[in-house]
């Protein structure tokens, strides 16, 4: 067999091997990422739904944050606007995360309608920039005005 | 000055767009006046684009806040360091600070290799410029630093204190600096391609500027994980985070570059693969800049939402179409005069090397893009996290790990028994110690054991290397240990400054596999009362809460918590973990409250502390994280920068060996043409 043709085995064998991994990794580990909007549709078409792991991305309905008395639990309603729902999530919360930010929260679906989050992500859209609320409040703030 | 800088924004759009324009006239007119014409048109662009940029640090520095990227991004209360950063850490800056970088590079490449490549420079420089336009295009009209208020704010909105750290200060720009330079190397294989020269001379220039962009990259990702490490507070430094993933893309295409460069160099095989890998490193470069930009991949590192994604998409696709013509139509000219001779050779050593780091790049790449994807395919959007790069890349790495060891020390064509016997013996046996030895000490998993094997495979080369490349000199020139050493590395920088990068990658794996091992308690401690725990090793720690105190500073509040610490009976000091929430000078507050993590560092482990959050006086929440070994990341990180710096150090560039190799290899079709002058 000439070196070449073995190396081309050698290395489809490689190849194969990872795609394996990555075809059952994504089996075994991926989880769907919807709305509350799409979460809600999905429960209704198929109420085993209930069982998968999903993430759903969505806002902190204001105000609605609570702690525990036990410290790391938080309770709070997230929103995408049409849809609104409470989720309860055990652990250490970001710094990001406090009331009105976008956040994305991994868990399931509990059958009395509250999701069990397992993990809180909360994204700042303002990492980079300050709160543009605050920016707004400033006199003579008039949106979108701007001169390039 | 600031009037000036966005004037000179302007004029530095029209001389890229002229440069561009006139370069590749030139090139395809073979008409001299129209290429000179089109690198001055270059020069001027960095002049130009110079001037901008001392514009827009005029007006950083002097607080000008009728500039809305001013306002936006500073405060008058910082500290002149950060402000002077605040050039590149928002979107329109550091799309500015992109273009300066870009022209800077371009100007240094064109003017060095005028003399040298003269059938390349017209393509080069036009396609550098036309590069350059597509970023000072998207500055001017999409992401404009220079735009202004129609009022003047009082106060600037200040920088997130998370990003007020010295890491983050210069872990952007090392960032950019790498990514950008990929885009010299992408050029010159633009310039191969239309003019048809696809013998080795571009590749000089195109391994020295895919060095420097490694080089960069290196620095920049190390430095981002340090920051994520001392400064969020999750108690780890990479998570497969979208952005984390596009600055990996290109590193990983760049190091799979500069090992298959030298099978080209040497065997004069490999050419098409290296013109993609040098491609592909630039469009991922873009892809990623596009993907973090865009929004349309969710990420923690939010920049943003902004209507330059749309043009990165454009610039991309057109730049990926353009790119597979060229490929396409050339690859009679790039086939390659040598097969390969065996699959006991450094060769395939090298090949089964590019074909792994290629592999991790196409699975991060995949692992990154999934959600899209499979919503296109499918109409879910599925993602997938850690646990799916982990699965695939931890076995890949460590087979890289593996050809970390073999690649050096195999023969060139066809290795013999005895050379492999010479070369393997010792570290093949340090291995099987190192891995005996672990075992024996109660180290189970085997993905560790695995890893710290092959480290020790690996370590057991380079030291063995080093040995026998200095007995040589301390025979032939009689030379003492130190002058041996130091005239080994510097006669053969390229060599050794290789295996020095090496060391770094065998650090890098050891805190890797360090992870498996990592434990994390969630505490809840009063004043007085003590957390026992056992560390990873087996020592017994102990932890006293020292209470909670609170503290007021002119710019912030403090609460603070602090752990007596204890390691079987014996004190070693107290650690704190603080909240903090920072304020302007009315006492407003300043974004959301930031975590101040306490670590205390050792070679073999760091005790990591975060306060997550207090309930009333005295009751303080912790997080306590034992991570071992996470300090050989950093360590790692830097040998593996000094590795770089000696082998970028140019002196090694001029040895006549190397311009042998490369004389080796040339088309009949490029001798066929005639030089152009330049």
């Amino acid at each position: 067999m000439k070196p070449r043709t073995k190396f081309l085995i050698g290395g489809a064998l490689v190849l194969s091997v990872a795609g394996y991994l990555m075809a059952s990794s994504i089996k075994d580990t991926g989880v769907y990422y919807m709305t509350p909007t799409e979460l809600t549709a999905k429960l209704q078409a198929d109420p085993s739904f209930v069982n998968a792991g999903v993430k759903v991305g969505a806002r902190v309905v204001p105000g609605s944050v609570q702690r525990a008395a036990g410290g790391k639990e938080y309770a709070f309603r997230v929103t995408d606007g049409s849809h609104t729902f409470p989720v309860v999530y055990r652990g250490i919360a970001p710094d990001t995360f406090t009331d009105s930010v976008d956040v994305v929260v991994s868990g399931r679906m509990g059958t009395d309608g509250t999701f069990q989050a397992t993990e809180l992500l909360a994204k700042c859209a303002s990492r980079y920039e300050n709160a543009p609320q605050k920016y707004k409040d400033t006199p003579g703030y008039k949106a979108g005005a701007r001169r390039a | 000055m600031i009037l000036i800088g966005e004037l000179s924004l302007w004029v530095a759009l029209l001389m890229a767009a002229w440069s561009a324009t006139v370069s590749y006239a030139g090139g395809a007119l073979r008409r001299n006046d129209l290429v000179s014409s089109g690198v001055r048109g270059l020069y001027a662009t960095f002049a130009m684009i110079s001037l901008a940029s001392v514009g827009l640090w005029t007006a950083l520095l002097t607080k000008d806040f009728s500039l809305e990227y001013v306002a936006s991004h500073i405060s008058a209360n910082m500290p002149a360091v950060y402000i002077f950063t605040a050039f590149w850490s928002g979107q329109a800056g550091s799309m500015l600070f992109w273009a300066l970088i870009l022209s800077m590079y371009g100007t240094i490449a064109i003017a060095t290799s005028r003399s040298r490549n003269r059938e390349l420079v017209p393509w080069a420089t036009g396609t550098i410029s036309a590069i350059l336009l597509f970023f000072i295009a998207t500055t001017c009209f999409k992401a404009n630093p220079f735009g202004r208020l129609d009022f003047l704010p009082v106060d600037g909105r200040g920088m997130n204190p998370q990003l007020q750290n010295p890491g983050m200060a210069i872990h952007p720009p090392n960032l950019y600096l790498g990514y950008v330079a990929t885009a010299i190397p992408f050029a010159f294989a633009i310039a191969a391609l239309f003019s048809r020269r696809l013998d080795a001379e571009w590749l000089g220039v195109v391994r020295r500027w895919t060095l420097l962009s490694w080089f960069f990259l290196t620095i920049g990702i190390i430095l981002g994980m340090w920051w994520a490490y001392v400064e969020l507070g999750w108690g780890g430094y990479w998570a497969w985070d979208p952005v984390e993933n596009s600055s990996f893309l290109p590193w990983l295409t760049n190091t799979a570059f500069l090992h298959s460069i030298m099978i080209q160099e040497k065997r004069g095989m490999l050419r098409k693969w290296n013109v993609v890998l040098v491609v592909v490193s630039f469009l991922l470069a873009i892809f990623g800049t596009f993907i973090t930009r865009s929004g349309v991949i969710e990420s923690v590192h939010s920049f943003a939402q902004s209507p330059v994604g749309t043009w990165f998409a454009t610039f991309f696709f057109l730049a990926t179409g353009i790119t597979i013509y060229l490929v396409g139509t050339r690859l009679q000219d790039l086939e390659a005069k040598v097969e390969l001779e065996s699959m006991v050779s450094r060769e395939a050593a090298f090949l089964y090397n590019n074909l792994v780091l290629v592999g991790i790049a196409f699975a991060v790449l995949w692992g990154t893009v999934f959600p899209i994807l499979s919503e296109w395919a499918t109409g879910n959007k599925i993602t997938v996290g850690p646990p799916f790069f982990n699965t695939v890349n931890v076995p890949l790495g460590l087979l890289l790990l593996a050809l970390t060891g073999i690649g050096p020390l195999i023969a060139w064509r066809r290795a013999s028994v005895s050379n492999l016997k010479r070369q393997f013996a010792a570290p093949a046996a340090f291995s099987v110690v190192v891995a005996a030895v672990l075992f024996a000490l109660g180290m189970h998993a085997v993905y560790a054991l695995v890893a710290y094997a092959l480290c020790g495979f690996v370590t057991g080369t380079i030291v063995q290397e080093f040995y026998k490349g200095v007995r040589a000199r301390q025979t032939i020139h009689e030379e003492s240990l130190i002058p041996a050493f130091v005239h080994l590395v510097g006669r053969n920088r390229r060599r050794y400054g290789g295996y020095i990068v090496h060391a770094g990658i065998v650090m890098l794996f050891a805190a890797f596999a360090g992870l498996a091992f990592k434990t994390e308690n969630d505490v809840t401690l009063k004043t007085g009362e003590t957390f026992d725990v056992r560390d990873p090793y087996g020592h017994q720690w102990r932890f006293i809460s020292q209470g909670v105190s609170t503290s007021n500073r002119p710019d912030r509040d403090v609460i603070a918590v602090g752990l007596e610490m204890f390691r079987d009976g014996k004190r070693l000091g107290i650690i704190t973990s603080e909240k903090r929430q920072y304020l302007d000078s009315q006492h407003q507050t300043l974004f959301q409250p930031i975590t101040q993590v306490g670590i205390r560092s050792t070679a073999q482990l760091d005790t990591y502390v975060v306060l997550a959050g207090v309930r009333g006086n005295d009751v303080a929440e912790l997080r306590v994280t034992f991570n071992p070994l996470v300090v050989w990341v950093w360590i790692g990180g830097f040998v593996m920068m000094i590795g770089g710096l000696i082998v970028m150090w140019p002196q090694a560039e001029r040895r006549p060996a190397q311009a042998g190799y490369a004389a080796t290899i040339r088309t009949p079709r490029a001798e066929a043409e005639l030089p152009v002058g330049v």
